[in-house]
């Protein structure tokens, strides 16, 4: 087998996955009807707002004459303020995403890419500019834009806990981190940390397994990370659980005190709840003022 | 072979694997559980985390133990476990086994041929010749010693007597014994004077082993009368604590069958080696007692049986004359009552009221005229086996009773008037009566001389006076005559019940006479000489193990030996017969005294119990293996891998261990879930025959004809049920569907007793012999005759073929015929009452009552009606068009006889409507 047919072979798997992705993330996005999306205020925009009096210190071009004339005072026709925000992504590839704890509940990844693919094309649609961090992808808008995070989304990562990507934040955009937050938590803060440097808010995802958050273990266990670098020999397991659950806990604490600290919302999904709701809360938290 | 108290082993050297066990204890208990591997993301959060106990890394202990024991079942089952390994017992000489084969042998009789036979074997395998003797039946000409396989054959020939050796016998035993040999004893426990002489004499022989049980043996002594009461004494051995033992007194019912008529506790105090209990029963039901026996305990000794000494004769006394105003001392009842109250149950009322009682004698003291009725019923009485005893008086004497022609009441025609003698008005002395003569009844009774006859009714001479006169006056005129009639006899005194006419009532001779004639009872028994040169037939005989067997061929036995009174070869224990008295010969006397037989300390005794031998290796294996199915799940559970579907099935197994385990109240909690299945909706019910093929059959048919009710009419059956007649309840059944069967099993008696309970209030069952009544009603084919069985005892009404206006034929179609998968006509219901009209402008008659509680036929109804699971026929019908119109008609049959079942005779009724229109009109 040559090259070209071995890229060929991995270049038609990597496709493979792209429209049912994109199909799963549009059908997704397609439960969310947008609307509230507009700033509700006046301002810059191509839209109407309303019409209010003229006041002394705008220009006569801006007149609305044609409302003018219908009655005795003049009117001005204000538009509403629309700014197209950058939003831009950081999907844990990590190994760690990669795990299921059954058949029938989809990998961590899967939905981290499903939420984050969906909540992309509602921006899209909203005309928002949409990238990811880091030099890869940087926002823009257009449904090109939605091919390309597809594609960078599936690549996986090999190590077991990826480390998140705070460069390529611009100042006062927003930002959205989908991660089991299971590995090390210094770079997550120093990210997060810069990122409110720079202004940036945005929304923490924690996307948990029903194991992980049930660690439902008995007898004598090894467990292992997914890429088997990590591994932990307990033999009783069951008596570990208490302790596991508070430090999974500890963790989740520490992490609505970063978010908190940092103006960012933090939440997490579990795999075997339906991702709309996860979807619905991240649009929500990104349309709120910053 | 290494024995360990009760266990050998077969092979010991395998139990030193048992060292390895402590070994192996720390092998497992050094090698923990091995653990499973988990990809498990948030591994990142337990790295640091220790483990809380470092100890439970090893196996538990409790699985440790589990697992040694089983390992230990394996090897103590391979080293061949024996449960009670027999010894062999050493010797050469010849073998003499002794059996003392009385009735206290009979109650464990198998338990001692089974230890003969086990020391037979023994004696086999040694190669000693052997004899087995009974002492109740012992050889004249001493033990015959043969080889011991030869012996141990004839073990089944032998039999417990019901008596026990005497020392006469046993003597001539004992004194034909010669020559070395071993003996075994077998005892029945009970002291005897004639052991300590026989135990003598074998121990010059050899050595003698005695085998005796600590045991209770109680033996009913025969019962007396007391005041009124029956009591029943008892002696046993030994006597120890308080023991309280059922008696049950049984007899024939009035239907003929044997059955306990009365049961009670007997107890024995503490320390008193005899128990007495008093039994008060209704005369009719002493009267018919015929034993007394202590329940379950098959032992002569346990029965005694009862004869005239227990009866009491019921006597009716009726006078004539009414209430006539007068002393007590006049009352010509006044002499019978005293002379019959002691010894028997007297009986007041009116004839006809007497008559219903059906006692043994009825006294009709100076009763001359009797209502027809009251003549037929005692005719019809006497001739049945009464004795009607009559006394003259002044009534009978002025009455024209017999005067021409012979009464068929009085044993002889009447003179007018009769006479008088020795009184102030006539000449001569009072008269004396004669010897008796030979051939009377009241022969070999001495006559006092204070007996004399003043007046008197007079014979008219006839043929037959002679015959007749069983007591006469020292005339020669006839006293007492006598005549049979039927089965009974009429016996006629000619001088009245009271001293009017004579002293005759005031002597002794009276009671007497009166016993003679059977009015009486014998209170006690007879004595030596009076038995002397009598006859008695053996009616009956008790065998060892207390069943009485009939005994009327044997041969008569001699009043002497009779008179001895304690059972023996010559005189078995039963019932012996002579005339009108019986006796009984029971195995204890009235003052029988039981003990426990005592050996000199030089003599080994031995238990009677012997042990099997059993093999517990394959129980070791068996036990191994559930410990090893046990640890499996245990480690399972253990290593944290029971979850999921291994939990499930785990769970599972656990569950069926536990059901097969408790079944009963399982079973406890079906009998209610029938009965509520059966009562929430209306359910049809089949019998159950013991054939598969047919039950499932009528369930198919019956569920057919439930489906085509619920389609067609407003009953909405669930589904049949089968219905076990033996343990089921029927009354929620409205109908039952039963198949017959050639070989059907009767049911139990209480299984009839249930069935005409349920046809007496309402139920039906409709008998199917499914022979297509080829044999017309059932007279010879198998189905027919085993129907016939089954219904003898069932209270089935007179039957008819439906006739063409039975109402069957309208309760919901109009039908003609009843075919089912065959078509006959012949289908047979309760008969019309025979007086039924035809009812007006009707074209059937007034048949306005009952449900037919049986319907008979041929005619296969239920493969007609069934249908399979997707309700499709199951069964051919005929053939093509003609055959399911027969099939239809015979739903048509099924949904008429269910709404008449329901309905009873609604449609019936209607032929009143018009009736009623008029009368509303009214």
């Amino acid at each position: 087998m040559n090259d070209a047919l071995a890229l060929r072979a991995a270049a038609e798997q990597q496709a493979s996955a792209l429209p049912p992705l994109l199909a799963a993330a549009e059908h997704l996005a397609s439960t969310v009807i947008l609307g509230d999306h507009g700033r509700r205020r006046a301002g810059t925009g191509d839209t109407f707002w309303q019409y209010r009096p003229a006041q002394s210190t705008d220009h006569a071009r801006s007149i609305d004459w044609r409302r003018s004339a219908r009655s005795d005072a003049s009117f001005v026709q204000d538009k509403e303020w629309q700014i197209a925000q950058s939003v831009v992504f950081w999907v844990d590839r990590g190994a760690s995403m990669r795990f299921a704890s059954s058949e029938n509940i989809p990998e961590k990844a899967t939905v981290a890419r499903l939420l984050a693919l969906a909540c992309t094309i509602l921006l899209i649609r909203g005309g928002e500019r949409v990238g990811m961090t880091g030099s890869d992808l940087p926002p823009r808008r257009g449904t090109l834009q939605i091919a390309q995070m597809a594609s960078l989304l599936s690549q996986d990562d090999e190590a077991d806990y990826a480390l998140p990507e705070a460069r390529g934040m611009l100042p006062h955009s927003r930002a959205v981190f989908v991660s089991d937050f299971m590995g090390d938590m210094a770079p997550i803060e120093a990210a997060l940390t810069s990122a409110a440097d720079r202004g940036v808010r945005g929304a923490l995802v924690q996307i948990l397994d029903p194991q992980e958050e049930a660690f439902p273990f008995d007898g004598r266990t090894i467990f292992e990370s997914m890429t088997g670098a990590l591994r932990h020999e307990t033999l009783k397991a069951g008596d570990l659980r208490n302790r596991y659950l508070d430090r999974l806990a500890a963790r989740k604490d520490h992490l609505t005190q970063l978010a908190r600290t940092t103006g960012w919302q933090f939440s997490t999904h579990h795999t075997n709840a339906p991702a709309t709701q996860a979807l619905l809360w991240l649009y929500q938290s990104l349309a709120k003022p910053a | 072979m290494f024995t360990l108290g009760p266990i050998a082993f077969t092979a010991p050297w395998l139990l030193l694997g048992l060292i390895a066990l402590p070994i192996l204890w720390i092998l497992l208990r050094a090698v923990p559980p091995a653990p499973i591997r988990r990809r498990f993301p948030g591994v990142a959060l337990l790295l640091g985390l220790t483990d809380a106990e470092s100890q439970s890394d090893r196996t538990p202990w409790w699985l440790l133990l589990l697992r040694l024991a089983a390992i230990a079942a394996i090897i103590i089952g391979f080293a061949g476990p024996v449960l009670n390994p027999q010894a062999a017992r050493p010797g050469t000489a010849p073998l003499l086994i002794i059996a003392d084969g009385t009735w206290a042998d009979a109650r464990d009789w198998e338990a001692r041929t089974d230890r003969i036979a086990a020391l037979l074997d023994d004696a086999a395998r040694s190669g000693r010749t052997a004899a087995v003797v009974t002492l109740t039946a012992a050889p004249v000409d001493g033990p015959d010693f043969q080889s011991a396989e030869v012996t141990s054959q004839r073990l089944p020939n032998l039999s417990p007597a019901a008596w026990q050796p005497d020392a006469a016998t046993v003597g001539v035993f004992s004194e034909t014994l010669t020559g070395r040999f071993d003996t075994f004893w077998l005892s029945d426990g009970l002291a005897r004077d004639s052991r300590a002489t026989l135990l003598a004499e074998l121990e010059s022989h050899g050595t003698v082993t005695v085998f005796q049980t600590p045991r209770s043996i109680v033996v009913l002594r025969p019962a007396r009368f007391e005041d009124g009461n029956i009591v029943l004494s008892a002696a046993r051995t030994p006597s120890g604590p308080a023991l309280s033992v059922p008696v049950q007194a049984i007899g024939l019912d009035p239907a003929g069958a044997e059955r306990v008529l009365a049961a009670v506790d007997m107890n024995f105090p503490a320390g008193s080696d005899v128990g007495e209990v008093t039994l008060s029963l209704p005369p009719e039901l002493r009267n018919r007692i015929s034993r007394f026996a202590v329940a379950a305990t098959r032992s002569a000794g346990a029965v005694t049986l009862t004869d005239d000494a227990l009866r009491r004769r019921e006597v009716a006394l009726i006078a004539g004359g009414g209430d006539a105003e007068g002393l007590d001392l006049l009352s010509p009842l006044y002499y019978l009552r005293e002379a019959l109250s002691p010894t028997a149950d007297l009986i007041d009322g009116t004839l006809d009221d007497v008559l219903l009682a059906n006692p043994d004698v009825i006294v009709l003291a100076d009763v001359a005229n009797l209502a027809a009725t009251e003549q037929e019923g005692l005719l019809q009485w006497v001739e049945g086996g009464g004795l009607l005893l009559r006394f003259a008086g002044s009534r009978l004497a002025a009455s024209d009773v017999g005067r021409t022609t012979e009464d068929p009441l009085l044993p002889i025609r009447l003179r007018a008037g009769g006479r008088n003698v020795g009184g102030a008005m006539s000449w001569g002395e009072p008269k004396t009566l004669a010897p008796f003569p030979e051939g009377s009844p009241f022969f070999g009774l001495a006559v006092p001389d204070d007996v004399t006859v003043t007046s008197q009714v007079v014979a008219q001479p006839d043929p037959t006076l002679a015959d007749r006169s069983i007591a006469q006056l020292a005339d020669g005129t006839p006293l007492v005559t006598r005549k049979t009639l039927g089965e009974g006899q009429i016996v006629l005194v000619h001088v009245t019940a009271n001293a009017e006419w004579s002293t005759l009532p005031l002597s002794g001779l009276f009671v007497q006479m009166l016993e003679r004639l059977a009015v009486t009872t014998r209170p006690s028994s007879p004595d030596a000489t009076e038995l002397d040169g009598t006859i008695w037939l053996p009616q009956a005989q008790l065998s060892a193990f207390g069943q009485l067997n009939d005994a009327t061929s044997e041969a008569g036995i001699a009043g002497n030996v009779l008179a001895r009174g304690t059972a023996g070869p010559d005189l078995p224990p039963g019932l012996y017969a002579s005339e009108d008295a019986r006796i009984a010969v029971n195995v204890a006397g009235p003052d029988t005294i039981i003990s426990t037989a005592q050996w000199p300390a030089r003599i080994v005794v031995e238990g009677l119990e012997i042990a099997r031998e059993t093999l517990l290796k394959g129980w070791l294996l068996a036990a191994a293996l559930v410990l090893l199915m046990s640890d499996v799940i245990a480690s399972l559970a253990v290593g944290g891998r029971l979850k999921g579907p291994r939990a499930d099935v785990a769970a599972a197994a656990l569950l069926a261990l536990l059901v097969g385990f408790s079944t009963h109240p399982v079973a406890a909690q079906t009998a209610d879930d029938f009965a509520i299945a059966a009562t929430s909706n209306v359910v049809l019910g089949y019998v159950i025959t013991g054939d598969t093929e047919t039950d499932e059959i009528s369930d198919a048919g019956l569920r057919g004809l439930s489906d085509t009710l619920y389609r067609r009419t407003s009953i909405e059956p669930a589904a049949p049920m089968a219905v076990d007649l033996e343990t089921d309840e029927l009354a929620f059944f409205p109908f039952l569907y039963w198949p017959v069967i050639a070989n059907a099993p009767l049911p139990s008696r209480d299984a009839y007793a249930k069935l005409n309970r349920y046809l007496r209030s309402g139920g039906m069952i409709l008998f199917d012999t499914r022979d297509a009544d080829t044999a017309r009603f059932g007279s010879s084919s198998p189905e027919g005759r085993a129907l016939q069985a089954i219904a003898r005892t069932l209270d089935i009404p007179p039957l008819e073929p439906i006739p063409d206006d039975h109402v069957l034929t309208r309760t919901f179609y109009l039908l003609q015929d009843f075919p089912g998968r065959t078509d006959s006509r012949d289908v047979w219901v309760e008969a019309s009452a025979p007086d039924a009209e035809l009812a007006d402008g009707m074209p059937f008659r007034n048949l306005n009552d009952g449900v037919t509680p049986v319907v008979i036929g041929g005619n296969d109804w239920a493969r007609a009606w069934a249908i399979d699971a997707r309700g499709n026929a199951m069964f051919p019908v005929g053939r093509g068009q003609a055959g399911e119109t027969q099939r239809e008609y015979a739903y048509r049959f099924g949904v008429n006889l269910i709404m008449h079942v329901l309905t009873g005779n609604y449609k019936s009724d209607q032929v009143h409507v018009p009736n009623l229109l008029e009368r509303l009109g009214q």
